[in-house]
């Protein structure tokens, strides 16, 4: 059996478009298996267009548009032909404010994607719902409900029920836009817990304004600024001695 | 544009500076003692040693504060590092300056022996590491700091040659024992007040540069 390689996501020249307008500048950067890597930089400075640009959800942004070389596992997501349904279930997303489907209950949420995909129906179905509704750390907190309307919880548990909605279909990569800002301290702890929990099996990329969530959870820490990648590196290292002075200035509070 | 954690961090400076002015002083009182032979500025180490140990307790709970509230990163993240491994050096040297005074309180009961000569001169050269160690953390001065590292060595060796010196003395006459182990206790005091010296100066290398040179990197070629 060959070992997989230990780069599993890899960006090279990434430029991102609205209209004519160039909010990404040319990223080249790697991501690791089961890394945490978390995007930090001022407001505009590109890095959810980059995090969209992953899994080409930034083309349905109206004028969206991307050029430049994405592979995931070796796959060059942009090569013509490629359906971005697919990649979606391959690179998950889970979004600043937790949205559930209003509609469904809580065991349809997390079913949708394996429906949709026709991976699994019936006993199986059910044990996949459950594996996904433990993985997000819920399950004890919902096994009693699950035909109650996702809309019921409350805001920490709508987005881990995301998460399990995103982790159902086993992606080997989540890509969370600050997936923390609209919660409490105790909802975030759970979903920071989460996270570290989840990277032995699924790589994460986070957006975070957060600079100690980023320091506490991270392996490595990507800084944007003005679409350009100023930095990437072990985190620790980014947030004890930075290299570049505007990562300093920037996580300092200097700026931005 | 000032930040608020800028101002906690002056507010610290100033402190451990004050802090830094005290030890300088008793050691002054201390080796000044031994020099001039007046065990009335012996007496005023205690009180510089009360103030010292006052602003240990200052500095921590001033650090504590600032890392709970402002939670630093980066350069700020390694200046709060530095000044709490300063505060307790700067703690350690105000316990040698009083086990000094101390020392010389027993010494100046005996008879003088010329080798105390040698120790002043030990004394002037550990004052100026503490003095430039404390200058360099103020302006961030990276070369004073390597000044006060290279001064280190100098003070080792006289520790080394006052001993040998001092045993020799012991091994002659019998009746100055006593004298010579005061002489060695103070030489042994001062050395080590190098030796935290020499941490306060590695440490502001670490805050300005976030280089550790410490365990021999200084001395292996490693340059910050």
């Amino acid at each position: 059996m060959m070992t997989p390689s230990p780069v599993l996501l890899e960006v090279n020249g990434l430029k991102a478009f609205v209209e004519s307008t160039e909010i990404l500048h040319g990223i080249d950067l790697g991501v690791s298996r089961q890394e945490v890597v978390a995007f930090i930089g001022p407001s505009g400075c590109g890095k959810s267009t980059f995090l969209r640009c992953l899994n080409r959800l930034h083309e349905e942004t109206p004028g969206g548009r991307a050029e430049g070389r994405v592979t995931l596992e070796g796959q060059d997501l942009y090569a013509s032909g490629t359906d971005p349904v697919q990649i979606r279930r391959r690179i998950g997303m889970v979004f600043q404010k937790p949205n559930p489907f209003p509609s469904m209950s809580i065991f349809e949420n997390v079913a949708s994607g394996l429906r949709l995909n026709r991976i699994a129906k019936g006993v199986e179905l059910e044990a996949r719902v459950e594996a996904a509704l433990r993985e997000a750390a819920l399950w004890n907190e919902v096994k009693d409900k699950l035909d109650a309307s996702g809309m019921s919880l409350s805001g920490g548990q709508q987005q881990r029920l995301c998460i399990a909605r995103a982790l159902a279909v086993k992606p080997p990569v989540l890509l969370m836009d600050e997936p923390t800002s609209a919660l409490d301290p105790v909802s975030t702890a759970k979903i920071e817990e989460l996270v570290i929990q989840l990277k032995k099996e699924t790589t994460i990329l986070m957006v975070t304004h957060n600079m100690q969530q980023a320091a506490r959870i991270s392996d490595r820490t990507a800084f944007f600024l003005y679409g350009d990648l100023v930095e990437y590196g072990p985190t620790t290292k980014v947030f004890t001695t930075p290299s570049d002075r505007r990562t300093e200035e920037y996580i300092t509070g200097r700026f931005g | 544009m000032q930040r608020q954690i800028d101002h906690e961090l002056n507010k610290l400076r100033a402190v451990i500076l004050s802090m830094g002015q005290a030890v300088e002083a008793a050691v002054e009182e201390a080796t000044e003692g031994l020099i001039e032979r007046d065990p009335e500025r012996l007496k005023k180490v205690r009180e510089y040693e009360d103030r010292i140990n006052a602003y240990h307790l200052e500095v921590d709970e001033l650090c504590l504060k600032l890392i709970a509230q402002q939670s630093p990163l980066a350069a700020d993240l390694r200046m709060i590092l530095a000044i709490i491994k300063i505060n307790a050096d700067l703690e350690r040297m105000g316990d040698q300056a009083m086990n000094i005074s101390l020392n010389v309180r027993d010494y100046l009961s005996k008879e003088p022996l010329p080798e105390a000569a040698t120790i002043a001169s030990m004394a002037h050269t550990v004052r100026k590491m503490v003095r430039d160690a404390m200058e360099a953390f103020v302006k961030a001065d990276l070369t004073l700091s390597e000044q006060v590292l290279l001064q280190d060595d100098v003070v080792d060796e006289a520790k080394r040659t006052t001993f040998k010196r001092l045993i020799e003395v012991m091994k002659k006459d019998g009746t100055q024992v006593e004298g010579a182990v005061d002489l060695m206790l103070v030489s042994r005091n001062l050395e080590r007040l190098g030796d935290h010296a020499t941490n306060i100066a590695e440490d502001v290398i670490f805050a300005s540069t976030g280089k550790d040179i410490r365990h021999g990197g200084f001395h292996s070629g490693q340059k910050p």
